[in-house]
């Protein structure tokens, strides 16, 4: 049977979402062997050192190197997110070893795999072959839906570290207040060129105030000084899946649609009936964006009234 | 100081991506061709740092003859020198694309210096692949963080920010270092006519770049099936408004 090791990101042992998927995904593919970094006791290797005090890509991927080195699993999985992405590509570097990001598909063809990975976001999708003695990949988000794990025992596996490594660790936290986010609100009302103007935006918030959401963008808008690159959504700027996502006067290009297609409702406001992002909405209102915003605005606090 | 961008060529899709006939590239005879997104904040970032420091800034990249074209814009936003590894078009794989461009900075170190910063975009565009940096300072000895929002160099260091979601995290890497920076760390300036005059006339350090293939190999691209909505049409102008506001009833937002 495949050994699968599993690099798992966790927060004081509560575990990455990314990093279940990633377990679902490694139990597809042979045995699998949790491995985590710090105190918390989560199964499988637990990677333990005094250098090991915060998250810390170099040392951790050291770290994985020389378990990969130790017990020559078949394959190293790990998440797709920042950090899976980051220390997987030292541990490659390291190990001198191809590595495949955000697959999202695997299928074992004798020694080599073949394998489907995402392009440009997931707007384009790769078929690749895979060659190595170990094969290392990163799992892309949401392709698989967690499954629950059986953790075991936990083994300590205490790795040598030189204290050089320490330089690429984090050197300080700075926590930030936990209000309202793109990434957390259920409404999004997001606004791209149509919105004409950094003033434009006042109804846009209105609106997502009134809701409960957040205010996001396009790149175009960023690009044009309108809004701060924290409000964009897309490829280059933040993933959003709210359960409603309003999208003023924005177009659809592909560099956005990749940033917002995960949600469950989309509504395009847009005096194009053409726009691709009309065409691949749930809802659509055909007209000048900024009329209509006003009309929704006076009817939401109307029924509030009432 | 001594500043070094690695940037990518990449299209410029608009709504859709289509394929070639062969699904090895994107179709891109009616598109045009653009620095990958978080390489041109990169440019401008390490052009901000000459700003403040002084120095020199180089711009390099692996790719088609064609790559001038994206050299030649850094160079018009303030880029001092730029560097083309020329390949026959071909889909690189990480591995031998990050191995030609340490051998070609390695080269470019003896002759001249070391850079005391590499900034490298946090992943490409396009086949978004998140590790020639990584290897590129594996090679070269150098420590590397990437997903970076914010730089200060000071006393060696270079202190760089990455956001987490909850949380800002500050790496402090002794120099010489490497960055894989983020968009949004800047808003990236324009070119002005005389950095387009200069860009026009700026020599481009050209030399061909052979493969060594990696283990990892592209067969074919191809488009995600895309699942089919059909729109509703709520209305036309503000008379939609009590349809919308019923849209949000029934999704529970009021």
């Amino acid at each position: 049977m495949n050994r699968v090791l599993v690099y798992i990101e966790h927060d004081d042992g509560v575990i990455a979402e990314t990093s279940m998927q990633a377990l679902t995904f490694g139990g597809g593919l042979g045995e699998v062997e949790v491995v985590s970094v710090g105190e918390t006791a989560l199964g499988g290797w637990q990677i333990q050192h005094p250098l090991l005090t915060d998250y810390a890509p170099e040392a951790i991927a050291e770290s994985l190197a020389q378990l990969v080195g130790a017990e020559m699993p078949g394959v190293v999985l790990a998440g797709g997110t920042e950090r899976g992405n980051e220390v997987m590509a030292h541990v490659a570097a390291l190990l001198d070893l191809p590595l495949a990001a955000n697959v999202t598909e695997v299928r074992p063809s004798g020694d080599a795999w073949d394998l489907t990975r995402i392009r440009w976001g997931g707007s384009l999708l790769e078929e690749a072959t895979l060659t190595a003695i170990v094969k290392l990949a990163t799992v892309a988000p949401h392709v698989i839906e967690a499954a629950n794990f059986p953790f075991r025992a936990a083994t300590v596996f205490t790795p040598e570290l030189a204290d050089e490594l320490a330089r690429t660790m984090v050197f300080e936290r700075v926590t930030l207040s936990e209000g309202i986010t793109l990434t957390t609100a259920p409404v999004v009302v997001s606004g791209g060129r149509g919105v004409g103007s950094p003033e434009g935006f006042a109804v846009l918030e209105e609106l997502a105030g009134m809701l409960g959401g957040a205010v996001g963008c396009s790149r175009v808008v960023t690009n044009n000084g309108w809004r701060p690159h924290s409000d964009q959504v897309g490829q280059t700027g933040t993933r959003v899946a709210p359960n409603l996502y309003i999208a003023c006067g924005i177009s659809g290009a592909i560099q956005h649609w990749v940033g917002m297609m995960a949600s469950k409702n989309v509504l395009a406001i847009n005096n194009d009936a053409e726009a691709p992002m009309v065409t691949k909405a749930d809802y659509a209102v055909i007209g000048d964006l900024h009329p209509i915003l006003d009309a929704i605005v006076a009817e939401v606090r109307r029924r509030r009234a009432g | 100081m001594r500043l070094l961008v690695c940037v990518k060529r990449v299209p410029a899709p608009g709504a859709r991506i289509n394929l070639t006939e062969d699904a090895q590239a994107i179709d891109a005879r009616h598109l045009s061709f653009t620095v990958s997104p978080h390489e041109e904040c990169a440019v401008e970032e390490a052009i901000r740092l000459k700003e403040i420091h002084g120095g020199s800034v180089t711009v390099m990249t692996l790719g088609p003859a064609e790559a001038e074209e994206q050299l030649r814009y850094a160079v018009s936003v303030g880029a001092d020198q730029a560097a083309l590894l020329v390949t026959n078009g071909s889909d690189w794989d990480p591995q031998a694309t990050a191995a030609a461009l340490a051998a070609r900075i390695a080269e470019a170190e003896a002759a001249d210096g070391v850079f005391d910063l590499i900034l490298v975009g946090n992943e490409s565009a396009d086949s978004g692949g998140y590790q020639v940096g990584v290897r590129v300072a594996h090679t070269l000895g150098r420590p590397i963080v990437g997903g970076i929002k914010g730089l200060a160099i000071e006393d060696g260091f270079v202190s760089a920010r990455r956001e987490t979601g909850s949380a800002v995290e500050v790496y402090r890497l002794p120099l010489p270092a490497m960055v894989a920076v983020k968009e949004g760390i800047n808003l990236p300036r324009y070119p002005t006519l005389p950095g387009r005059l200069k860009a026009k006339k700026a020599e481009v350090a050209s030399a061909p770049a052979s493969a060594n293939p990696g283990g990892l190999v592209m067969n074919r691209l191809l488009t995600p099936a895309e699942q089919k909505t059909t729109t509703t049409i709520l209305g036309r102008g503000p008379e939609a408004a009590p349809a919308v506001v019923d849209l949000f009833e029934e999704l529970g937002l009021l």
